[in-house]
């Protein structure tokens, strides 16, 4: 019966606060990602880090993101009721990414409230917070995430 | 180029991509991997009906497209003598939407469009250019809209 412990709808109430997820990324981390989708200068090589405006090599802000998104993924979203989500408010980078970094990822759960076209789901709306290691935030992203609603999964199951 | 060229309405049309099930996997695996973007069999069950690009994967593919477009008009640009664009870090983006999957074999056509510009107050050597970035897939359906940010170097004062 994996439907009556994956997280559901109801487990997410207004005000939860959790940091899911921790992680570190290196530079071959930062560089990798780079060379795929975001190969700038100042996230592909040291000295034009250091020549940049953030005086060394940097993340991409889209690096900060996947991170988010795995981190989301390993931390609870997999073994929920997951059905994806139809955008995202806002993202704030507030501080570059660095090598070495060890991050910490934090929901805060600021709404929740059941679909009025579908009554089978419910859609949380998260503040996620990224943290370094000096307890900076790095980046801010508001998001809604729909998830079924437990009762309607486990009659279906 | 420098933030006194870049005017709204000005249009980038930077390229399009056709989404492999290979790649759609190979991204998600590492970034996102929901039952529905890396199993088929899964995404069929699930209410996308078919494997499907994860929503981060279609928008780091424009960020891509974006970057290769803006290194080749800077290229241009310092081939024919003129000033190169100087940019400073995005302080983010805003209003995402996936109004629609991108699923395997779409292509996705991309573009950005300057919306809106302000010089910094803080900052006299660089103005902000607000953007809206879209991607349209091989039915003209919209499958990505975002706004975002960035900062551009200001026409030196002689």
């Amino acid at each position: 019966m994996i439907g009556s412990t994956r997280k559901a709808f109801e487990d997410f109430t207004p005000g939860d606060s959790v940091v899911f997820h921790r992680t570190r990324v290196s530079k071959e981390d930062i560089v990798d990602f780079a060379a795929d989708w975001d190969p700038q200068p100042m996230h592909l090589d040291e000295e034009a880090g250091k020549a940049s405006i953030l005086g060394g090599l940097t993340g991409s802000g889209w690096h900060m993101i996947c991170l988010l998104m795995r981190g989301m993924c390993d931390g609870f979203l997999i073994d929920s009721t997951s059905a994806g989500s139809p955008g995202v408010d806002d993202v704030r980078w507030l501080r570059p990414l660095r090598p070495g970094d060890d991050l910490s990822i934090r929901y805060t759960v600021l709404d929740a409230r059941v679909s009025n076209s579908r009554p089978g789901i419910g859609i949380v709306r998260f503040r996620f917070e990224m943290t370094n290691q000096n307890d900076e935030t790095i980046m801010v992203v508001e998001n809604p995430i729909m998830f079924g609603r437990r009762q309607h999964a486990e009659a279906a199951s | 180029m420098y933030f006194e060229d870049a005017q709204i309405g000005f249009k980038a049309d930077i390229g399009s991509h056709t989404f492999t099930a290979d790649e759609i996997i190979a991204f998600a695996s590492r970034w996102d991997p929901q039952p529905f973007h890396i199993d088929a069999d899964a995404a069929r069950e699930s209410l996308f009906g078919g494997l499907c690009a994860s929503g981060w994967h279609t928008a780091c593919t424009w960020m891509r497209l974006n970057v290769d477009d803006l290194n080749q008009r800077t290229k241009d640009a310092a081939a024919a003598g003129g000033p190169t664009p100087k940019f400073g870090p995005s302080p983010g983006i805003f209003d995402l939407k996936w109004p629609r999957p991108v699923y395997v074999g779409d292509t996705i056509t991309y573009s950005w469009e300057i919306v809106d510009r302000r010089e910094s107050a803080s900052r006299p050597e660089w103005g902000i250019v607000t953007y809206l970035a879209e991607g349209h897939n091989q039915n003209d359906d919209r499958v990505l809209s975002f706004h975002g940010r960035f900062f551009m170097g200001r026409r030196p004062i002689a």
